[in-house]
This record gives structure tokens, C-alpha cells and sequence, in this order.
């Protein structure tokens, strides 16, 4: 007796349902977006909002914070996770527990405890000699301040991602093969260890670029000129062109997540920087 | 000799490892500068009067002061309804796609939409759902159009706990297909071949196997989903404008200014959802680990 495949009735049921959730909003914000012409569809929408200069300066400028934070992150977290893997694996507990935290504090608890730290003088203890100037007097200071938030905030996705690229290259045998050679530590992290890993490491820089790019929590208290406030603000008093940008965030969401699945093969990661 | 070389490396070797921890160190003290300390500060200071004594007030005023308690539930509330309307939707939509016997090519695309829209959050979002769900969205305009329904007359209104609720679903129930299309993957076919022989329904084989080893990673999940739905900030800043009065909302004006005329207390609020986020983390990889023992691929 051959089982007769029956059409998988409520699993298509609920697909549907799923895929109508997805798109309706998209197209409709699309939809919306493109009709800012009366009884006309067109990019009117999308050329105001290009044309804005605060849109090119704040976008250009999220890139850059983007760009810093992955550098910054690359530079700190692969050699402490190469470092933990060849020398020191009773660190490993504890660094894990550290990359996990900024899921129990979140983006709006770390901003507050940033601000009260470096909005005020450092002090030495109990006296009144001053260490350093609050972060946030200089443009300089904040902005290193918010691209350690940012390094902060994605450090989940980012050192994870270094540290289960790692766990796929012999770390060891590479490194003694290098030494032998007479490679000293930075070749070895630069020349070895970073090659071997770009997939994983390509994949967390695209997953901190999609968190720093639309980011507006630490930026707006912060009081940073990025991208998210702007268009936080943009939607106060327009209606048209932040659905128009809304969207492209959208595609550029897609853009980097599409991109991780080429490069992983399908093991996705998330984000929880809402 | 041999002796003498073992206990000479006993001695070695704490020596060694002080200096591996140097490798460490630049890692630690970001960690310490950016994430802990300023975490310190939070507790300390909710345990802080304004005359900058040592104090208990500002904790018993967490579970006294009317306004904060009223602020939690509304967060406890609207994260344990979009857990569990985004655990079950998305459990749903990750059993059609791996047991649900759908075509395969749909998988992926679910799992890829499914990262992309549980990343699509904050402002985009909040705009998204006014143009689809707003006084002049295209489904508020469709359903006055067509079908003559307004449901702005009928009560409905994005900008409030329901609408909320409506835009947190657009990034959990993805979140929970991530999460559980692997531990569905898990289930193994012998259970079911052998459910089967023994003259077990579907119903029977779900109710009595398959939910009962899913059942940790379930929870674990929908755990996780409440405390996604608990830290977020922008989504509802960006909707609502500050008028739906969650915690972290109460917490955004109180870094502004200080809303509560009592700084102390702004810490302890931030306490508290450090708190419930603790709890819900550890929970989750409790359950995680759990769920490990039979579902181990």
C-alpha cells in the first residue's frame, strides 16, 4: 500500500500567512513612497531625499562610524580570540560570558551608564584631581565613544563569529608552521590567522554594518549626526521621503544579509538592536 | 632529576600563564571601560540618595511608586504577548518548512527573509506599519475602500498597545522561525516511523513525542523572544512618540532629564530591566541546554 502524499494544506496556510506579514508592510511603504506625485507614480520621493544634504553628510558619516567600529572590532577581537585558542583556553569561559552581556544590557540601559561615566570629569578617587575631560565635551571624544558602544553592541555577532571562524582552522599547527618559518606575531595574525578566516569575519562585519548603519539609540543620546536621527527626525515633519529611505534600509538590510548567506551557506545570525 | 624537572615546571607554569594573560589584557579593559563600568555606575547609583548616601528607598520605590510599576507591566505585557503570539506564529511557519513537507526552495527564502526582517527594526519599521497601518496606510485605506470597514472607528489605533504589539511581531515571530527551524530539524524520522508502527496518530505522535522533546527549546525561544521584545527602545520611540509608557521609554526621558526628580531612581529603573533581562537570558540557555540532550544533531 503506497502512502498517497497528501497536499500539505496547512503548511502552505501558514507560509502564506507568513510571506503576507513579510511584504505587506514593504509594499506598502514602497507603495507609499513612490506616490508623492498626485495620481502619478514616480521616484520624486527618492530624488528629494537624495538631493537633502543632511541625508548624504549623515549616511556618509553612519558609513564611517560603520567602517571604524569593524576595524576596531577586527583589530581588538582577533587577536584576543586567536590569543584565548593558543595559549590561554581557561579564559575562555569568562570571555564568553563578557561577549554575551551586552544582550542583558541594552542599548538604551548602556547609553545611560556611557553618559553618567564619560558626560562627567574622571576624577582620581576621593580627591579632586581631574584624569580626563568628559568624553562627550569634544566631537573627537564622543565619537570614540560611540564607536566603542557600537563595538559594545556588536560584540555578540562580531567575536562569536571570529571565534567559531577560528574553531575551523588549525590554530596551533598554523602558528608553528609560521613560527618555524620565522614569522613574527603580526604576520602570523595578519598574514595567517586573517585569511583563514575571512568568511567568518565577513559575515560579522556585515552584520555590525546592518547594526551601526540604521543605529539611533546611542547616536541620538549621544548626540551624534548619524543616519538614524536624521531620519527619525526627517519622519517629524515629512511624510514621503522617509518611507522612501525606510525602504532602501530595507534593501540594504537584505543586501547585507544576502550577502552573509552567500558566504556562510545559510547559517544566519541576528541582531537586537531594536 | 626527573623529579626534579617536574616540579621545576609546576613552578613554571604559573609564571607562564601570568604573562599569557597579558594577550588579554587590551580585551578586558575595553570590556571593563565600555560594558562593566558603566554598568556600575547604573547599579551604584541605584543604590545612591541624592545626598549621595547608601540607600534601599530607590528599590522599594520600584515596586511602590505607581507610575514605574504601571511601566514594567506595560513592558512585561506587551513583550509576553509578541513572545507568544511570535512563538506560535513562528513555530508554525518553521514546522511548514522543515516538516511540513513544503518544497524545499522555500526553506531558504523563508530563512533569509526571516534574518533580514528580524534585523529590520527601529525607525524603518515604525515607518513601515504607519504607511501600511496608520490613519492613511494602505491596508487602513484598502479596508475602507473595498470592504467599507474604518478601523480607526472601530477602535483600532497603530499608535498603541495593539499596534505596538502588530510592529514587535514583525521582528519576533522571524526570530523564533531562526531559533526553531534547527531544533525542528532535530526531530528525528525513526521517532516517527516507529510512533507509527505502534499505532500512533499524527496527533498522538505530537502531543506525546515531538512537543515534549521540542518543548525546552521551545520555551527557551519564546523566552528569549520576551526579553527582545523587553530592551527595545527605538521601535516604540519612533511609533508612538513616547506616549505608549513602556520602561524603556520611561528610561529614555529620564536620561533626557531628569523626569523623576530622583537620578537615583532612574538607575534603579535601568536595574530592574537589567534584571528581568538577566533572568530571561539564563533561562533561555538553561532551557538551551536542556533541549541538547535530544536534540543533538
Amino acid at each position: 500500500m503506497t502512502r498517497i502524499r497528501k497536499i500539505p494544506f496547512w503548511s502552505w496556510l501558514w507560509f502564506v500567512l507568513g510571506a503576507i506579514y513579510f511584504i505587506l508592510p514593504l509594499f506598502a511603504t514602497l507603495e507609499f513612497s513612490l506616490s508623492m506625485e498626485r495620481d502619478k507614480i514616480g521616484l520624486l520621493a527618492y530624488t528629494k531625499a537624495f538631493e537633502d544634504k543632511g541625508f548624504i553628510r549623515t549616511f556618509t558619516f553612519s558609513n564611517i562610524l560603520a567602517l571604524a567600529t569593524i576595524i576596531a572590532s577586527i583589530i581588538l577581537f582577533v587577536p584576543t580570540a586567536y590569543w584565548i585558542r593558543l595559549r590561554l583556553p581557561e579564559a575562555r569561559r569568562l570571555t564568553e560570558f563578557i561577549t554575551l552581556l551586552p544582550f542583558v544590557v541594552p542599548a538604551i540601559i548602556l547609553v545611560f551608564g556611557l553618559i553618567r561615566i564619560y558626560g562627567s570629569p574622571l576624577d582620581v578617587p576621593f580627591t579632586n584631581i581631574e584624569l580626563l575631560q568628559p568624553l562627550t565635551n569634544s566631537r573627537f571624544g564622543t565619537n570614540i565613544l560611540i564607536v566603542a558602544g557600537y563595538m559594545v553592541l556588536a560584540m555578540p555577532y562580531m567575536y562569536r563569529s571570529v571565534d567559531t571562524g577560528m574553531r575551523t582552522v588549525d590554530v596551533r599547527t598554523l602558528t608553528e608552521a609560521a613560527q618555524s618559518l620565522g614569522a613574527n606575531w603580526f604576520t602570523i595574525i595578519v598574514r595567517i590567522i586573517l585569511p583563514n578566516i575571512r568568511s567568518a569575519l565577513l559575515s560579522g562585519s556585515l552584520l555590525t554594518f546592518a547594526i551601526v548603519v540604521g543605529e539611533v539609540i546611542l547616536a541620538s543620546f549621544l548626540g551624534v549626526d548619524a543616519f538614524g536621527p536624521y531620519l527619525f527626525l526627517l519622519g517629524q515633519h515629512l511624510a514621503y521621503q522617509p518611507a522612501a529611505l525606510s525602504f532602501l534600509t530595507f534593501l540594504l538590510t537584505w543586501a547585507a544579509m544576502g550577502l552573509i548567506q552567500l558566504f556562510t551557506g545559510g547559517q544566519s545570525q541576528t541582531v537586537g538592536a531594536h | 632529576m626527573s623529579q626534579s624537572t617536574i616540579s621545576n615546571l609546576k613552578i613554571m607554569k604559573p609564571f607562564a600563564n601570568w604573562k599569557n594573560w597579558l594577550g588579554v589584557v587590551p580585551f578586558f579593559l575595553f570590556a571593563f571601560l565600555f560594558l562593566i563600568l558603566p554598568s556600575l555606575r547604573l547599579f551604584v547609583g541605584s543604590f545612591t540618595d541624592n545626598a549621595g548616601q547608601f540607600t534601599f528607598q530607590n528599590i522599594l520605590q520600584l515596586f511602590t511608586q505607581k507610575s514605574i510599576i504601571d511601566a514594567y507591566w506595560l513592558s512585561i505585557r506587551i513583550s509576553a504577548i509578541t513572545a507568544l503570539g511570535g512563538g506560535i506564529f513562528g513555530f508554525l511557519l518553521a514546522y511548514s518548512v522543515t516538516v511540513g513537507g513544503l518544497p524545499k526552495p522555500l526553506r531558504s527564502l523563508l530563512i533569509t527573509f526571516s534574518g533580514v526582517a528580524s534585523n529590520f527594526a527601529g525607525v524603518p519599521l515604525a515607518f513601515a506599519f504607519v504607511a501600511t497601518l496608520g490613519r492613511t496606510g494602505f491596508i487602513t485605506a484598502l479596508l475602507k475602500d473595498v470592504f467599507g470597514i474604518n478601523i480607526y472607528q472601530s477602535g483600532f489605533n497603530l499608535y498603541s498597545f495593539a499596534g505596538l504589539s502588530l510592529t514587535y511581531m514583525y521582528f519576533q515571530f522571524p526570530l523564533m522561525v531562526l531559533i526553531m527551524a534547527p531544533a525542528l530539524d532535530g526531530l528525528k524520522r525513526e521517532w516517527r516511523e516507529a510512533a507509527e508502527n505502534l499505532g500512533a496518530t499524527t496527533t498522538q505522535y505530537w502531543l506525546r513525542i515531538a512537543l515534549p522533546v521540542l518543548l525546552p527549546s521551545l520555551l527557551g525561544a519564546i523566552i528569549l523572544l520576551f526579553g527582545n521584545a523587553f530592551g527595545a527602545y527605538a521601535t516604540a520611540y519612533a511609533l508612538t512618540g513616547g506616549g505608549l509608557p513602556i520602561v524603556t521609554i520611561q528610561i529614555g526621558a529620564q536620561i533626557r532629564g531628569d523626569v523623576l526628580h530622583n537620578p537615583g531612581l532612574g538607575y534603579a529603573i535601568a536595574m530592574g530591566m537589567v534584571v528581568i533581562m538577566a533572568i530571561s537570558l539564563a533561562g533561555y540557555s538553561w532551557l538551551q541546554k536542556r533541549s541538547e540532550r535530544w536534540l543533538r544533531s
